[in-house]
């Protein structure tokens, strides 16, 4: 009796944070939409998410681009299949590593950082504040991280897969002695719009869950300084967890030929 | 002195909230007349601060009613609870106040978000009301961080009063003072009040500050209003539980809370 109670009562709590979830969900979307909007706000959110991940982002993707590069030459060429390098670089950065590896460096910087701030504001009742001073608190913290999110992302996994790519470009050219020019051109050939395609709206899809993994968790903190410590770890894993899952969906959906 | 007319600004009738099996108000009645000065006294964990809270609708109350104006505020819709709250200035405990911001936009928040008015013309209003608690205009641009305790609860009075609210609550106005900053929130407090005309709701366990905020003067103890009446009363309350808590004696009816609410 006492096993059965126990899965019971886990699967209950599990059923009320799914629930808390989609209703916090349903209801910061709703208020993306609605006036009165805070451009400052948004303003304030996208440098935050947008410029200053640069350097990390940048770098992530510099090295990721030049690992592959290395590694895919190391084994490639067991069966003398170099010429594939390039390809196999371009494809890998714009498909997964980009959008993947940005993503989870983000979740990292700014899903933390959301969670931390929230997650203070609330613990110091300046949320409460908020509404006495007629500010509905999902217009104001919440929707511009959301939109913030879900816009910089992609711009951001732009500048990974171009930075990527030329990693792989250096460490082919400068490296392993490829011919530069016949290197970009076996980057371009088989690279198709579809490929760069659903990279972004991983992106976006990912900007869009780590905003609300930091803002969820911020929001809902309690007990001081060891309850706003327990949101930004439960923001990070989480978003972590969802990026790894809705990149395996969107990959599916993309391109899954059966 | 004002006294609870026939038409009060606030009434709480029945009012209950539990948090899981843990009751916290447990039937509070109260009436708080047009600008009357209340002060609500009970030890930590009595529910002072849920009280505040349900009024403003931050929490739901489980079952009651609370009527702002004879109207009954408990069922609102989001849209009419931000009209509502208009009305409302608070004063928070920690000041509350906003750290991505500097004083004056704290200050101005209200009235920018709220009201939609220009920013130029908000900080001018900014200033005045930091002026009317007693800080100079330099400190308009700080950070809040780089304030003191009784500086930052001084911006937070200027925020509570900065759009003229009809009534404003005072969460523990003088915890964590010295007892000159304290006794200073205290003038600032009557005086801001004063100059409103406002209906002001203060909830403290200092009983100096009582002494000096209240018109009238309510306990709560156990979730409930034990004992209503006038501030110069207070000593002859012939309420064993009022007696303890005024003169803050360890032995008599009231025992302690152990749990945070």
């Amino acid at each position: 009796m006492g096993f059965l109670a126990a899965t019971g009562r886990a699967f209950l709590v599990f059923l009320e944070a799914t629930g808390r979830l989609a209703m916090f969900t349903g209801s910061a979307l709703s208020h993306c939409v609605r006036p009165p909007f805070y451009p400052r706000q948004i303003l304030r959110q996208m440098i935050d998410i947008g410029y200053y991940s640069l350097p990390v982002v940048g770098l992530t993707a510099l090295f990721t681009g030049m690992v592959l590069a290395l590694q895919s030459y190391s084994g490639f060429s067991r069966f003398q299949a170099e010429g594939a390098i390039a390809t196999v670089v371009v494809l890998s950065v714009t498909r997964e590593l980009g959008p993947v590896l940005a993503g989870l460096m983000v979740a990292g910087r700014i899903g933390a950082a959301m969670a931390a701030e929230i997650g203070t504001m609330r613990v110091t009742e300046q949320i409460d504040a908020l509404s006495t001073l007629s500010t509905n608190p999902f217009k104001y913290l919440v929707a511009p991280r959301l939109l913030a999110g879900l816009t910089m992302l992609p711009i951001l996994v732009v500048v990974a897969d171009i930075i990527g790519v030329f990693g792989g470009f250096l460490v082919g050219v400068y490296r392993l002695d490829f011919n530069a020019s016949s290197y970009i051109n076996r980057t371009w050939e088989f690279l198709q719009p579809i490929d760069v395609i659903s990279g972004l709206v991983k992106a976006a899809v990912f900007g869009f869950l780590i905003a609300l993994m930091g803002c969820y968790h911020g929001y809902h903190s309690k007990g001081g300084a060891q309850g706003v410590g327990a949101a930004t770890t439960n923001a990070v894993v989480s978003a972590s967890i969802l990026i790894l899952v809705w990149n395996y969906l969107i990959t599916g959906l993309f391109f899954s030929t059966k | 002195m004002p006294l609870p007319t026939i038409a009060p600004k606030i009434a709480l009738s029945g009012v209950h909230k539990s948090f899981g099996s843990k009751r916290v108000l447990n039937g509070v009645d109260l009436e708080v007349g047009k600008g009357e000065s209340l002060v609500v006294i009970g030890g930590s964990g009595t529910g002072k601060s849920v009280m505040l809270k349900s009024i403003l609708g931050l929490l739901q109350p489980d079952s009651g009613s609370i009527r702002v104006d004879g109207e009954e505020t408990t069922r609102l819709r989001p849209r009419e609870r931000e009209k509502l709250l208009h009305k409302f200035g608070m004063l928070f405990q920690g000041a509350a106040l906003f750290d991505s911001l500097t004083v004056w936009e704290n200050v101005a928040f209200g009235l920018i978000q709220g009201e939609h008015m220009p920013r130029a013309q908000a900080k001018e209003i900014a200033i005045a009301k930091l002026g009317a608690v007693g800080l100079t205009p330099d400190v308009a641009e700080l950070s809040p961080s780089e304030l003191s305790g009784g500086m930052q609860k001084r911006v937070g009075l200027a925020r509570a009063i900065a759009d003229e609210p009809e009534i404003i609550f005072f969460d523990e106005p003088t915890t964590g003072l010295d007892p000159i900053m304290a006794d200073v929130i205290n003038e600032l407090i009557v005086q801001c009040v004063k100059d409103l005309g406002a209906t002001a709701v203060t909830i403290t366990h200092d009983m100096a500050s009582a002494r000096k905020i209240a018109d009238r003067v309510a306990m709560i103890y156990q979730g409930r209003i034990i004992w209503t009446g006038h501030a110069r009363d207070i000593d002859q309350s012939g309420n064993a539980h009022v007696d303890q808590f005024v003169h803050g004696r360890a032995e008599g009816p009231i025992k302690m809370q152990i749990r945070a609410l």
